[in-house]
């Protein structure tokens, strides 16, 4: 067990050097001088080589990727090249309404997901079951953003009972927040529940058809007990591997969730850092949000062994 | 958002024959279906010249007209005529959806088959496919147009390296199963040499796997680079496209709603295809995967 949990902490740790030597790359691989592309285009010639030194780019290459990695395990992200500001503080000011987003989100998604994908499996084949796998595909196939709109124009514009966009920090009252989170939230569920409730049917399925549960049939269990004692115990393990690795394609849904309903989250930073050109906060979010979802991942084959106590490494 | 990139298994089909396509067709609606809407898109699409107005015609006095005979679809902000621009906007989600499919297959397909042959290279190759994939999709697009300005150039290659690790890992494990098989054994031992038998016994069978991915791919393709182009950061404003055209009517949409939902009813209708025709390869392919889902 220890083993196991020590050999996937190693390979973690491999995947964000990985990663941190792409973030690093890209702005070197860019064609052009990085220092150039960051000073703009109407840069002089002693700017450019002013920042060249500022940012330590006469060094060798490794050395800069060392102090660079360096200076992000001591807290220093860089700093942005619009707003003169720290990118750690940047993306802190940003970080509320994207986690309330992202938290809902899940939240929702996991519980009717997984509710739809147990009603589906009970009765396979039947009309729940046929509803959610054509829901499935669709919620897969339709745009976040039209979705969005959508809701936009029949919850707020036609109906009036919903505001169209904007935020209010969860400081200024729980009721304001919610209010405002409820559309975004509808928004980036509908793909997710599509997909956990098509991973929970399959895995459940699977379980339906075991011996140990026709024996509990046998022996006179109700259906609850049966879908949810002794079924859905089983087929944790695969939905809570996919809530893992779902984590990634939420953040690109809440990016342009952000835009559609003007939430000034994360994704609008990244956005706008690419309109302005703000290659140190591209690279700090990236880090940031990539090193999470390792760590979601990593928090996620741990715990399989709470799930699923046969599971031993 | 890689969401339908479930592991698809694949046993051999046998040859085709041509006698055989009624069956076939009767026995998977979604192929016929998926790839039927498909086609018809691609040839209103490379037609529309024959049909549809100009789409880059402004006329400032038919700003955010309604729906009309001469305009089926109303007007923009700018008096363009949605309709044509719908029609048109079809082009760069199929060019952007197949060259990204193709280029990440093709890419998928060469380093895969060399992973799966070669311990070494396999080590550093998927190291590489893991840090890729840990960054976020949408993420990495951004970061990989962010060097060079938005393009459509540009665009695809960053949508395909986006997809390069999803392609590579399944032509991988097919090519891991395929090559302890007797028949490449048998090969080998008959003096047949190793790029041959790449070639000749191990490429053949990753192709049923790689047609479904690919499909998988372009639909994540066309999703993404509306999704680009939404967040201003894809196709360049001039070109008509679906994400774009959103994009600059999400100010317009109480008054002239028709201008969003008009490009984003045919970008959803245009995924659903290309999902169809790959859930129905699926089955195809995988006659169990039916029973299963």
């Amino acid at each position: 067990m220890t083993a196991y949990i020590l050999r996937r902490i190693v390979s973690t740790i491999a995947v964000m050097v990985m990663v941190g030597i792409f973030v690093f790359l890209l702005l070197r691989l860019a064609p052009g001088d990085p220092a150039a592309i960051i000073a703009g285009k109407s840069a002089t010639a002693e700017m450019i080589a002013g920042i060249r030194e500022r940012l330590g780019l006469n060094d060798p290459m490794p050395v800069q990727f060392i102090r660079w990695v360096g200076d992000m395990l001591s807290g220093d992200f860089g700093t942005s090249i619009f707003a003169g500001r720290p990118v750690l503080e940047l993306i802190a000011q940003r970080l509320e309404p994207t986690i309330s987003l992202s938290i809902v989100t899940m939240i929702l998604s996991v519980t009717v997901g997984v509710s739809f994908g147990i009603l589906a499996a009970w009765r396979a084949g039947g009309l729940v079951d046929r509803i959610l796998t054509a829901f499935a595909t669709l919620g897969f196939s339709v745009p976040v953003f039209v979705i969005g709109f959508f809701l936009i124009y029949l919850f707020a514009i036609s109906a009036h009972w919903l505001p169209v966009q904007g935020y209010k920090p969860i400081g200024q009252g729980l009721g304001p927040w919610f209010v405002h989170l409820i559309l975004p939230t509808l928004t980036l569920s509908l793909a997710y529940i599509a997909f956990i409730a098509r991973i929970a049917r399959a895995s459940m399925l699977e379980v339906l058809s075991e011996d140990y549960m026709r024996t509990a049939a046998a022996k006179g269990a109700s259906s609850y007990a049966m879908l949810f004692h002794h079924a859905l115990k089983n087929a944790g393990a695969p939905i809570l591997t996919v809530i893992g690795l779902s984590f990634a394609g939420l953040i690109g849904g809440v990016v342009i969730t952000e835009t559609v309903f003007n939430i000034p989250g994360v994704g609008r930073l990244v956005v706008d850092a690419i309109n302005n050109r703000d290659y140190p906060i591209i690279q700090g979010v990236l880090i940031l949000v990539s090193g999470l979802y390792v760590l979601i991942n990593l928090a996620v084959d741990l715990s399989y062994t709470l799930v699923d106590p046969r599971i031993r490494y | 958002m890689t969401l339908l990139s479930a592991p698809v298994e694949t046993v051999s089909t046998g040859r085709l024959q041509i006698s055989d396509l009624p069956r076939l067709a009767r026995r998977h609606p979604l192929v016929v279906i998926g790839g039927s809407l498909l086609a018809l898109m691609i040839v209103l699409a490379l037609a529309a010249p024959l049909y549809a107005g100009d789409p880059l015609n402004m006329d400032p006095f038919k700003r955010l007209q309604p729906a009309s005979a001469e305009m089926w679809f109303g007007s923009d902000n700018l008096g363009r005529d949605v309709f044509a621009r719908t029609v048109f906007g079809a082009r760069i989600s199929l060019i952007v959806g197949l060259t990204s499919a193709a280029g990440a297959a093709l890419g998928g397909l060469l380093i895969g088959v060399l992973a799966g042959y070669s311990r070494g290279f396999d080590s550093i190759a998927m190291r590489v496919m893991d840090g890729l994939m840990s960054i976020p999709t949408i993420l990495l697009a951004i970061a990989l147009i962010s060097l060079t300005g938005p393009g459509v150039g540009i665009l695809i290659v960053a949508i395909s390296i986006v997809q390069l690790p999803s392609v590579t890992r399944l032509v991988r494990s097919v090519v891991m199963s395929v090559r302890e098989r007797p028949y490449v054994e048998a090969a080998l031992c008959g003096g047949a040499r190793l790029p041959k038998v790449l070639w000749r016994h191990i490429l053949p069978s990753t192709i049923p796997a790689l047609m479904v991915q690919s499909a998988i791919v372009c639909a994540d393709a066309i999703l993404t680079e509306a999704g680009l182009s939404f967040l201003g950061v894809g196709v360049p404003p001039d070109i008509p496209s679906w994400g774009n055209m959103i994009s600059s009517s999400r100010l317009y949409l109480a008054i002239a709603p028709l201008t969003i939902f008009a490009p984003g009813i045919c970008l959803a209708v245009m995924v659903l295809a290309v999902n169809l025709l790959g859930d129905g390869l699926r089955d195809l392919f995988d006659p169990r995967s039916k029973r299963r889902r």
